[in-house]
């Protein structure tokens, strides 16, 4: 365990260095963006818009005195988004979907030799590759968590409507109540915490891999666990240190 | 020239290389020989400094790789060159762009120097309108050559080979043996090949050494091996039917 911390340590050492050529930095760069960003909003689209749905039904179906407010189901729709599904159980999706891609694509390179090829070059293999994919999944992310919030509340909004448990007004009334910037600030900060842990874990397990095909399989899986327990841990961590 | 001193690698308890010394010679084609597992994919990478030696050093030209700074290392890492046994192209790059790869990043060349170096380069390894090929759509021979030319495309002082014919026929295989050999003598490199196949030996191997359980048992050129009494060489060389028919 201290043998693989000390190997992701030295790892981000090679990484975090200045690259060789911002040309191609950039170039892969806006390459990651598309990977990494575009080609997951589908999933993070329909994934936000079905949370936000049950999210707002669930809280609808259990407000059963009249004391409550129907507005609470906004309220408790956009917080329930913002503060937790949108940051953690996007990120959670991306670790799966990013951070297996991020593996597999180093794991297979490291397999074929590839990275052995850019080293003979006199290339910074680890600079060269993991670099553009921590940058772009730490831009990238925030933007996805973003769209995943305004979906999820238009996702609990279009359940309301639809079922008409709630009332289009009272759900707008609710989704604007007591409103703290602040928990913005706080979702963001995890997103971007979240996405260099999905990044450079699932590097590293590809980039550490041994071996062939099955190897690469084990890497990517290895890769999504850790890091889908890293977010967890992280979770816990960063909420007690901002919001308490 | 090339030095090895004495070099041992291990991997746990598995010693793979024990006390290795050789030397590699300017301009010529220098073959490593030995069983699947005798440790030559290990000395050669640890040759190029992929693999951390355990002792001993490795000396180019008066530069001793172990005692350099990292920017000294990739400074001569710059005038190497390695084909390697899958080929290791990039393959989301055309046979172009692989090519071109590492003038893009290590040159200043002008885009019309580069494309003419590529194509001289792929001119050479007789593979001139391959330029916009992926690998995927390559034979094993044409992704040899043009991991050939991606070697040679930062003019190598020194050039690595590691199985270069493995996985090809007799035919391309002599094919690919005689290219290595024609680009040392042209741009006087030092090569280092890697390789079981004794065509290569007694095709190319202007010097040869032989390896078996991590160990340097015999060195010398292709015209003394088939006559040397090395017990260990003898039963590796004449393992097939037509080395021992060539030796009657």
């Amino acid at each position: 365990m201290i043998m693989l911390f000390g190997k992701y340590f030295l790892l981000m050492r090679d990484v975090i260095q200045r690259p060789q050529k911002w040309r191609f930095f950039w170039k892969q760069l806006f390459t990651e963006f598309y990977s990494l960003g575009v080609e997951s909003l589908g999933i993070v689209a329909i994934i936000s818009v079905f949370m936000g749905a049950v999210l707002a039904l669930q809280t609808a179906f259990n407000i059963d005195t009249p004391l409550v407010p129907m507005t609470m189901v906004g309220f408790t729709t956009r917080q329930g988004i913002v503060l937790e599904f949108s940051p953690t159980i996007i990120s959670l999706i991306l670790a799966g979907k990013v951070g297996s891609r991020i593996a597999s694509e180093i794991g297979t390179m490291k397999v074929t030799e590839q990275i052995d090829a850019l080293e003979i070059m006199g290339i910074n293999s680890a600079n060269f590759l993991i670099l553009p994919k921590i940058s772009a999944a730490i831009i990238i992310n925030p933007f996805l968590i973003i769209i995943s919030m305004f979906l999820g509340i238009f996702g609990g909004w279009l359940a309301c409507v639809t079922t008409n448990l709630v009332t289009s007004h009272d759900y707008i009334i609710g989704i604007r109540s007591w409103f703290d910037p602040y928990s913005i600030t706080y979702a963001l900060t995890k997103t971007v915490v979240f996405a260099y842990i999905i990044a450079s874990v699932s590097a590293f397990y590809g980039y550490i891999t041994k071996g062939g095909a099955l190897d690469v399989g084990s890497a990517s899986t290895k890769a999504v666990v850790q890091s889908s327990i890293l977010i967890i841990i992280f979770n816990l961590i960063l909420t007690q240190l901002l919001l308490t | 020239m090339i030095e090895a001193r004495h070099i041992d690698k291990s991997f746990g308890e598995n010693k793979v290389l024990d006390d290795v010394s050789f030397l590699f010679e300017e301009g010529k084609n220098n073959l490593i020989i030995g069983q699947s597992g005798s440790g030559k994919t290990v000395f050669m990478k640890c040759l190029v400094g992929l693999y951390n030696i355990d002792q001993g050093e490795v000396d180019y030209d008066g530069r001793v790789f172990s005692r350099m700074k990292t920017k000294e290392r990739k400074k001569l890492r710059q005038e190497m060159g390695m084909l390697f046994q899958g080929g290791a192209l990039f393959d989301y790059m055309t046979v172009e762009q692989n090519v071109m790869f590492p003038l893009n990043l290590l040159t200043k060349q002008s885009s019309a120097e580069k494309l003419d170096r590529v194509n001289f380069c792929l001119d050479r390894v007789n593979l001139n309108k391959a330029n916009n090929l992926m690998p995927s759509e390559l034979s094993g021979g044409m992704t040899k050559r043009v991991a050939i030319a991606r070697a040679i495309a930062m003019n190598p002082k020194y050039l690595f080979c590691d199985e270069p014919n493995s996985g090809l026929d007799p035919k391309t295989a002599g094919l690919i043996d005689e290219l290595i050999s024609e680009i040392t003598k042209e741009f006087q490199i030092t090569t280092i090949v890697n390789t079981h196949d004794m065509n290569s030996v007694l095709n190319i191997g202007d010097k040869v050494a032989y390896i078996a359980n991590g160990k340097v048992w015999w060195g010398g050129s292709k015209e003394e091996i088939l006559s040397s009494d090395n017990k260990k060489l003898n039963e590796f060389i004449f393992a097939t039917e037509l080395t021992r028919r060539l030796k009657k």
